[in-house]
């Protein structure tokens, strides 16, 4: 692909998605803990236009499912009932965007759908790994544009004043470097109260990747502040008596923008999956809130993976998103030089 | 020479005393130990776990203990377990051998793949199949680890071909030698798909990269137009010549030969080092912890270490440099 189309189809993809998630309520059919005990592990619904008498229908209709008669987790399609969608159907609470309470949701029936199945206690796999993504992408998010305010700070004052603080900054960073950062992140995460509630458990997870990954960001900053502290201007400016502060401000730190923006397309993949590995060890986020990681969990259970296979289903959600980043990441790497050595040197 | 090692070998000592630090302060964070929850059961009496605080010098101030702990440990002793009651060492030991099996195998086919792969990608770059292998690299590396993991073990199970997980069959100790080898490495096989999979994409852009570079520098444009045959042309000209990332990408996986596995370790159920700090971590069995991230942490700065010499050895760039750097 070339640049451009690449950059299109990137920024659409992108776009699309997180249209998506952060307007999971309204996409989402239900609460995505909301629980059906009537339908624990209910296979994913096919949608038909052409029912069993050879009819032709223009809005697309789903069977409904039964359990099998003996059977606690089997079920059929009933051809007898048909339930047809309904866009804009008034279903659960959410709230859009965190604050505006709406009941409306994009499609809905009078019986239960579950596009991708349903768990062990009848939740909508489909709606979970919508709010699911509001928590990881979140994650990730927050926990790559902290860890770079921490590098961008820590870097910036290592390479502006240079000397013993440089020295002494760098390092530290080598020390969190040389740290295994999968056992840092559960060595800090071990060390705080096991149980919390979600909200407090989300923060937790973000300051815990911001401790671990601060280190690398401050590096490549440093470098391009000492670069960019011997250009012409920077001195030109220094000598007509701007301050030291001014001149980071107003001179320096925007020439490490290019790097900064790269960062954030690589390290917030990254974040997304640390937070997964943290929850799907039940280390990250507590049910009954959903996020990728916790609710991928349920498949180390021998049993789940064998007979329930659409638990995994909702990887397929997941895998456009990682592709959105990398193009993106890609893009903005091709963009500034510089970046690629330092990842290069991370091997990530 | 001798001025160089020893500056990096300095800087590994630091950063491994810094490492047992750091751990050592974020276990003084943490909330309560191993002995609290003995505080709950009405059978345990408070005198007995007083007793217990006592012998474990859990009561002790943390400078005490890290004293003692670092002393300790520089005589080879990472402590005591509280849950497993006994050393510490040989039980990482025995945690740390399996991962290394693991992972070792998994290190050895990435890098034998990653190499004459991303030279044969490079030497044909923009060509339709340079492409087509950066769009299975890009495939590779969208799909996360744990997603990967599941899928295939999923496939296992649906196709009954391979074992799901653990290491070894139910009656291994009763197996001759050679059964014994091929009951290893048939349970290997899935662990070692997903972590190769999982690296391989990273590896391959890079040397392709790296390698495509070096294709374009004059000097191999020279020995091409001097009729140097294409595979010495390749081998003996660019490759080392695109050697500076590759070293230090080697010193890297060397580095993450205990720590890169932990997921895949949970998943498949591989007895190795990842699940049994996750198990030590939940039961906050301390020296258990500090013991295993310090290992880790050892691995890593080795790795560093070992990449700081080749290059050393490798690029007269460097060597013209030193001792200084």
């Amino acid at each position: 692909m070339s640049a451009r189309s690449r950059l299109r189809t990137g920024v659409i993809l992108f776009g699309l998605l997180h249209v998506g998630v952060v307007c999971a309520g309204f996409f989402a059919p239900y609460d995505p803990a909301a629980q059906d005990r009537e339908h624990p592990y209910a296979p994913p619904m096919r949608p038909h236009f052409v029912d069993v008498n050879g009819r032709v229908h223009l809005r697309p209709f789903f069977y409904a499912q039964t359990l099998r008669v003996g059977s606690y987790d089997e079920y059929e399609e009933n051809r007898a009932s048909i339930i047809p969608v309904k866009f804009f159907v008034r279903g659960a609470r959410y709230h859009l965007l965190g604050a505006l309470p709406l009941r409306t949701h994009l499609f809905g029936g009078d019986l239960p759908l579950y596009l991708l199945g349903s768990d062990a206690y009848g939740r909508d796999l489909f709606s979970r790994v919508l709010f699911g993504a509001q928590v990881s992408l979140l994650a990730g998010l927050i926990g790559a544009s902290l860890t770079l305010a921490i590098g961008l700070c820590i870097g910036a004052a290592a390479g502006f004043w240079g000397g013993w603080r440089d020295e002494a900054l760098m390092r530290v960073a080598e020390l969190f470097m040389a740290l295994p950062w999968i056992y840092l992140l559960f060595a800090m995460r071990a060390f705080l109260p096991l149980a919390v509630p979600p909200l407090q458990a989300f923060v937790l997870v973000v300051v815990v990747f911001a401790a671990v990954g601060w280190a690398r960001p401050a590096r490549m900053v440093r470098g391009i502040v000492i670069s960019a502290k011997e250009r012409d201007f920077v001195r030109a400016a220094r000598g007509f008596g701007a301050s030291g502060g001014y001149l980071l401000r107003r001179h320096i730190l925007p020439e490490t923008a290019g790097v900064v923006l790269t960062q954030v397309a690589i390290l917030g993949p990254q974040f997304v999956l640390a937070e997964m590995t943290l929850s799907f060890l039940g280390l990250g986020m507590p049910e009954p809130v959903p996020s990728w990681g916790n609710m991928l969990a349920s498949l180390q259970h021998y049993n789940v993976l064998v007979s329930y296979w659409w638990m995994y289903l909702p990887v397929v959600i997941m895998v456009p998103f990682f592709l959105g980043y990398l193009l993106l990441a890609s893009l903005l790497q091709e963009n500034s030089g510089a970046a690629k050595i330092e990842v290069a040197r991370s091997g990530v | 020479m001798m001025r160089f090692l020893l500056r990096r070998a300095g800087h590994a000592a630091f950063l491994l005393f810094g490492v047992s630090l750091l751990a050592f302060f974020f276990s003084a964070l943490a909330p309560g130990n191993y002995f609290d929850e003995m505080r709950l059961n009405p059978q345990i009496s408070a005198e007995r776990v007083t007793a217990l605080r006592a012998a474990y010098q859990v009561d002790r101030p943390m400078a005490v203990r890290y004293a003692h702990w670092a002393g300790a440990l520089l005589h080879g002793d990472l402590g005591f377990s509280f849950a497993y009651n006994t050393p510490v060492a040989p039980l990482l030991w025995a945690r740390a051998r399996n991962t290394l099996v693991l992972t070792g195998t998994a290190t050895v086919l990435v890098w034998a793949l990653a190499l004459p792969l991303g030279i044969w990608s490079a030497e044909r770059r923009g060509k339709p199949m340079d492409v087509a292998l950066s769009w299975v690299t890009a495939a590779l590396l969208i799909v996360p680890d744990l997603a990967l993991a599941f899928g295939l073990l999923l496939l296992a199970v649906w196709s009954a071909w391979l074992p799901t997980g653990g290491m070894v069959s139910v009656g291994f100790d009763e197996f001759s030698a050679v059964h014994k080898v091929r009951d290893v490495a048939v349970h290997l096989v899935l662990p070692v798909t997903v972590l190769v999979a999982a690296a391989l994409p990273v590896l391959l852009r890079h040397v392709r990269s790296a390698v495509a570079e070096a294709l374009e520098a004059p000097f191999v444009r020279a020995a091409e137009g001097h009729g140097i045959s294409r595979m010495r042309l390749l081998y003996r000209y660019a490759l080392p010549a695109a050697g500076h990332p590759l070293i230090a990408l080697f010193g890297f996986s060397l580095g993450t030969l205990l720590s890169g596995s932990l997921l895949v370790e949970v998943v498949m159920s591989w007895p190795g080092l990842g699940p049994f700090l996750l198990e030590a971590i939940l039961a906050r069995d301390l020296y258990v912890v500090i013991g295993g991230v310090l290992l880790s942490a050892l691995f890593l700065v080795v790795g560093n270490f070992v990449a700081d010499v080749l290059l050393y050895w490798v690029d007269p760039r460097i060597r013209a440099e030193a001792p200084g750097r």
